[in-house]
């Protein structure tokens, strides 16, 4: 059932080539060769950013006795020295902490929207919908010196739920949006069915529209989790103490630290910065693909 | 199914009519109660303080102080600033290079996957993954790989290949460290740019390709007149998204060089914050800040309506 939903999945296109002209050789010079440029140069960093994370300094500062791309003796020193020499595992804790808190108060807040927006239609609900839609458009570096008086006002200043307040506003219009879309596909005659039936709006809502909005509710979810978990510039600004900083901001000005930098302990951090949305987008690549494309189209 | 969890709905409420379920029923109360969340934290947390950004901008606050009107000053000093014109001119800069770069690149590779592959989930996975991992973290690798003297790439092109005498200073000299963080924006916005025209490629009809090989078309003939006009809607709408979101870039710069060396790659609000929340020039960062909004607007009309109005012509169902 859920499939016929969602809609965002791609056509099979079962067209095979054609035209017999383009010989194998001639295939691997115009796909192959290039694609394969493209995956080498997108992972790269990644590659080199993990190898960095293992290699004892010895060998990371040294590229004429050891092979720079290899390690020769790797090590878990610069990992254990983050976990356990610094507040790695705290900024680890408020950063997962601020996601699944903000994520959840959006989702919450955009799947009513939407319902409201799409189904309950009234005067001006597309001028809502519109402005809802504008608000994605305005970007964070515009209003975070405004929003820093904001947060001091609300006395919220260097606590994270600054930041689980305000990480909403970049999140509940693109939510919003990719709802709609999923509340779209849902036949209306489903409700209209159990409003005839006697059913409260609240339970149309709760037992038919929200279990089939399923896949539409997976995918704003963990794309506001990776949103949240990527955030910058809110947590730059609002965060003042070292113990309540997100994992971004903290490597970048607690583990930098004068003019010598421990790039094996920078990399092993980023890597395990990167390691959660890493593992949330491998198990759900197809709702990451599918609330991308799903909300670009709408 | 439907029909039975109807049913059992009917019974359910038989059972106990709720006074406050009734005053659910109502359409205008609930219609209030849905939207009062969104539109709250919307208006507390984004409206409001776009339009406090825009008060403070033509005031003289301070972190501490809150300042009064002095009507345009501030943006007359800035004119005059030699570091914001610097932030305007790189800015512009760092969009149009980045943006050319990551469409060109991008539309390559949606094309490529879009052809039949072995893997190609997979694929489309990895692409993905530098979109997915946090900026900064990514940046951090990028500023370990533009290291002076450690880079990878100079070791790849001095050692290895034996093309250059040197290591390349990426970061030491204004245009190497521009043109360095060009690469790394690029680098990112490739698989957003990709998986989202993939999506808009998927869309385009098999049988029109027949229909134009038939008639003798060449592949670029093919690319120009069916591929391109076809993708212009999307192209119109993953365009505004991607100039607005490189114009008003700020961790790749913070993170890599935070608008050195001597401010020569300082984007826009990569200045408001260093002038504003750095220096506690409330107001000044505030003007700066504001100052993006008409670039902004104009890049976004352009995109817009330059490429959107062409899917009038095509006729295109993409609503």
């Amino acid at each position: 059932m859920s499939d016929s939903v969602a809609n965002q999945a791609p056509p099979a296109l079962a067209k095979p080539e054609l035209m017999s002209w383009d010989s194998r050789t001639r295939r691997v010079v115009t796909i192959y060769l290039p694609l394969a440029i493209f995956v080498f140069i997108l992972l790269f960093p990644f590659y080199w950013m993990s190898l960095t994370a293992l290699k004892p300094n010895a060998e990371l500062l040294d590229y004429k006795t050891h092979n720079p791309f290899w390690i020769s003796s790797p090590t878990l020193d610069h990992i254990k020295h983050l976990l356990f020499n610094t507040a790695y595992p705290r900024w680890l804790w408020t950063t997962m902490l601020v996601a699944v808190t903000s994520t959840f108060l959006s989702l919450a807040a955009s799947t009513l929207a939407a319902y409201a927006i799409e189904r309950l239609r009234f005067k001006g609900s597309s001028y809502v919908g519109l402005g809802i839609y504008l608000a994605y458009l305005v970007p964070q570096s515009i209003l975070f010196i405004p929003l820093a008086t904001v947060v001091v006002q609300f006395g919220l200043f260097d606590s994270p739920l600054a930041l689980i307040l305000v990480f909403p506003t970049f999140l509940v219009p693109f939510c919003t949006w990719l709802l709609i879309g999923y509340f779209k596909s849902i036949p209306y005659e489903l409700e209209e069915c159990a409003l005839v039936d006697g059913a409260t709006r609240l339970q149309i809502l709760r037992k038919i529209t929200l279990p089939l909005a399923v896949p539409g509710l997976i995918s704003a979810g963990i794309f506001s989790f990776t949103l949240s978990w990527n955030e910058f510039i809110y947590s730059l600004a609002f965060i003042q103490s070292s113990s309540n900083k997100t994992v971004p901001v903290a490597i970048l000005t607690e583990l930098v630290s004068g003019d010598v930098y421990q790039w094996g302990a920078l990399m092993a951090g980023s890597l395990l910065g990167s390691l959660p949305v890493a593992l949330f987008y491998s198990l759900f690549v197809d709702y990451y693909v599918s609330s991308l494309t799903g909300a670009v189209k709408e | 199914m439907a029909l039975t969890t109807a049913i059992d709905l009917a019974a359910e409420r038989r059972a106990r009519p709720n006074p406050l379920a009734r005053l659910f029923d109502n359409k205008m109360f609930l219609i209030v109660v849905c939207l009062i969340p969104a539109v709250g934290l919307l208006t507390v947390f984004l409206s409001y303080p776009l339009g406090l950004g825009i008060w403070l901008a033509f005031t003289d606050a301070t972190i501490g102080r809150r300042g009064v009107f002095i009507g345009l000053e501030n943006f007359q000093y800035l004119l005059t600033d030699p570091l914001w014109r610097n932030a305007v001119f790189y800015s512009v800069l760092y969009t149009g290079v980045a943006t050319v770069g990551k469409f060109a690149l991008g539309f390559w590779l949606a094309l490529l996957l879009n052809k039949h592959l072995p893997f190609k989930s997979i694929i489309r996975a990895i692409v993905l993954l530098p979109w997915i991992v946090p900026t900064v973290l990514s940046a951090i690798a990028f500023w370990w790989i533009y290291d002076p003297q450690f880079s990878i790439i100079s070791y790849l092109l001095v050692e290895v290949l034996g093309v250059r005498e040197t290591n390349i200073d990426f970061l030491g000299n204004p245009w190497g460290a521009r043109f360095s963080l060009i690469a790394a924006n690029i680098w990112r916005g490739i698989p957003f740019v990709a998986i989202s025209l993939l999506a808009g490629l998927q869309t385009i009809s098999p049988s029109l390709y027949e229909a134009a090989m038939l008639d003798g078309a060449t592949p670029w003939q093919r690319f120009r007149y069916i591929t391109l006009p076809m993708m212009m809607p999307i192209l119109a709408i993953v365009m505004t998204f991607s100039i607005i979101f490189t114009f008003s870039d700020f961790q790749l710069v913070y993170a890599i060089t935070r608008g050195g060396p001597v401010n020569s790659t300082h984007l826009l609000a990569t200045l408001a914050f260093q002038r504003g929340i750095a220096s506690g020039e409330l107001a000044e960062g505030a003007a700066i800040a504001v100052s993006m909004i008409p670039f902004l607007v104009f890049a976004t009309l352009f995109s817009y309506f330059g490429l959107g109005r062409r899917k009038w012509q095509q006729g295109s169902d993409n609503e």
